[in-house]
């Protein structure tokens, strides 16, 4: 479904990504684990055209690295960034809205079926998603990129700074989202949900690959862990 | 006294609407792009000529719905093929190029229609009096002009708040790169809203042309205070835009329709002065005279006293 070779990314005059390989089975959770600051975000901001890219990405067979981040996420890459870029003056409904292609959802995701899914979401449908709890916001930000259908979800870090009941909610939501048929690449730092519920791992540091495995190997491998993980 | 208030009321009503209707497309440019368009009075110009040109060989009508088509076409080119590639110089660059846009279009308006002022009729069946109030007339033409901006602001309104695109609209001026992650193409989407925006000043142009004359220079008589009203409304500020609008239309109206000025307040003060007063221009200054600078009066308050505009964010 994704394929990534030998992918390369600056920032100004510094060398972010320095050949990163790795790719995404159709309906798979795959986990992009790492410490801070090792390129994981600009990996994945990377695929989305924000950050230019050298190398080659293709999804569905098809080479997508120059294209611009529309044209990306009309192909079916969805992207739900770190810092959880939900509109604060739009009601929660507006901010779904805006998370659709046309003016019909015809896809997997239904406004209907979000609030199904999330009650407390249906519940301030129209409130502004700026009143809404940081668990909250995450759980719109990423119920916003499901509303445009993707094939493929790519989430940074949507575990990061929430209380552990909500973890466990987002862990539901992304292995919801894989049973639907959507491949998912997870990134994170922290093992805890990675572990649980991807079916493959992909360990980072300083720009690179620096481990392939599975959730099981990987519990394994103490050297990696001690050196690229663990604090 | 009632009859002069009530149709100043009504004739500020309707310099206000219009001079919304330049301002909307004006502040909504704006806080897209982060630049003051500078040739945005003159695509108001361009309205009322080719609605003119139109008017002559297929009536009034037709004018109406193509003139505003053709400058919004215009528009959205100009934000294609100009100012997005000027983009990349800077604003310094996107400022002064629509400064060169605003005297092309004036020369070119010039060139092929003439220095003379146009000939631009009213349509024959709104020729009346809507009512007669006190033995006043108030034409029906007039009406009309509220008529078609009051339903205009309601459609923006309704389009900028309820509909899926207003909501992608007002998303992508705060977070482009969101709404460009999301899969809405947001160049597109500012080149459309230029091109609207550009239709409005049009449209504006259109239906002020039979009333306010349509010659050369009818772009420099509204297109400095509509500036003003953006600045003093809050830059980026619809709403603002809305309120500083009618607040202009309303003072000037109501300045003009006054018969007072500097004799009466020095009568009442009991002073009087020779006529061979060195300032006796001053003197006998009256508040119609002085109604044209009104607006830049107030700005120079707003920006003294609320340098953010009536509504404007703080930065
Ligand atoms: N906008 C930027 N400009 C310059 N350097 C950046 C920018 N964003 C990130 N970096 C640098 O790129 C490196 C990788 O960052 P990032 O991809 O965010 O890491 P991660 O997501 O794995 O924590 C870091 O050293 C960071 O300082
Ligand atoms: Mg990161």
């Amino acid at each position: 479904m994704l394929e990534v070779k030998d992918l390369h990314a600056y920032y100004g005059k510094s060398h972010i990504l320095q050949g990163v390989t790795f790719d995404i089975g159709e309906g798979e959770i795959v986990s992009l684990l790492g410490r801070n600051g090792v390129g994981r975000s600009t990996t994945v901001k990377t695929i989305m055209g924000e950050v230019a890219p050298s190398g080659s990405i293709k999804f569905k067979g098809q080479e997508i690295a120059g294209k611009k981040a529309f044209e990306i996420a009309q192909l079916g890459i969805g992207y739900v960034p770190e810092n959880r870029d939900i509109f604060p003056t739009l009601s929660v409904r507006q901010n779904l809205i805006l998370g659709m292609k046309s003016t019909v959802s015809s896809g997997r995701w239904t406004i209907d079926s979000i609030f199904e899914m999330f009650p407390n979401l249906a519940e301030r449908a129209d409130v502004h998603g700026g009143v809404l709890s940081g668990g909250e916001q995450q759980m719109l930000c990423m119920c916003r990129t499901l509303m445009g259908d993707p094939e493929l979800i790519m989430i940074d870090e949507p575990t990061e700074g929430l209380a552990p009941k909500v973890v466990a909610q987002v862990a539901d939501l992304l292995q919801e989202i894989a049973r639907r048929g959507v491949a998912i690449l997870l990134v994170e730092q922290k093992l805890s949900i990675a572990l649980k519920i991807s079916r493959r791992v992909y360990v980072m540091g300083h720009g690179k690959i620096v481990y392939r495995g599975t959730p099981a190997s990987l519990l394994e491998a103490d050297a990696i862990r001690a050196e690229w993980l663990e604090v | 006294m009632l009859e002069i208030f009530i149709f100043a009321t009504l004739n500020g009503i309707v310099t206000g609407l219009l001079l919304f209707m330049l301002a909307s497309g004006l502040t909504l440019i704006f806080s897209m792009m982060g630049i003051l368009n500078f040739a945005h009075a003159s695509l108001y110009m361009l309205g009322a000529y080719f609605a003119y040109s139109v008017s002559i060989r297929l009536g009034f009508w037709s004018g109406l719905i193509i003139a505003p088509i053709i400058v919004g076409v215009l528009g959205a080119l100009v934000e294609r093929y100009g100012l997005r590639q000027v983009h990349k110089s800077g604003p310094v660059a996107e400022l002064v190029f629509t400064f060169g846009l605003a005297f092309l279009i004036e020369e070119a308006i010039q060139f092929f229609w003439g220095r003379d002022t146009k000939n631009y009729q009213q349509p024959e069946i709104l020729d009346f009096a809507l009512f007669t109030l006190f033995g006043q007339e108030f034409s029906a033409y007039r009406g009309f002009m509220i008529f078609i901006s009051v339903a205009i602001f309601i459609g923006l309104y309704y389009t900028l708040t309820k509909s899926r695109i207003g909501i992608i609209i007002q998303a992508a001026i705060t977070h482009p790169h969101t709404v460009a992650n999301l899969g809405h193409n947001v160049p597109l989407i500012f080149m459309c809203v230029f091109g609207a925006g550009s239709a409005l000043a049009g449209l504006a142009g259109v239906i002020a042309g039979p009333v306010l004359t349509t010659f050369p220079g009818m772009s420099a008589v509204l297109g400095s205070i509509v500036f003003v009203i953006i600045v003093i409304g809050g830059l980026g500020s619809l709403a603002g835009a809305f309120i500083a609008s009618l607040m202009i239309g309303l003072l000037q109206s109501y300045a003009i329709a006054s018969n007072v000025g500097m004799p009466d307040l020095l009568n009442l003060l009991g002073i009087s002065f020779e006529r061979s007063h060195p300032l006796n221009d001053l003197w006998t200054i009256t508040l119609p005279q002085i109604a044209p600078i009104l607006p830049f009066l107030l700005l120079v308050l707003v920006l003294v006293f609320r340098p953010s505009g009536l509504l404007g964010k703080r930065e």
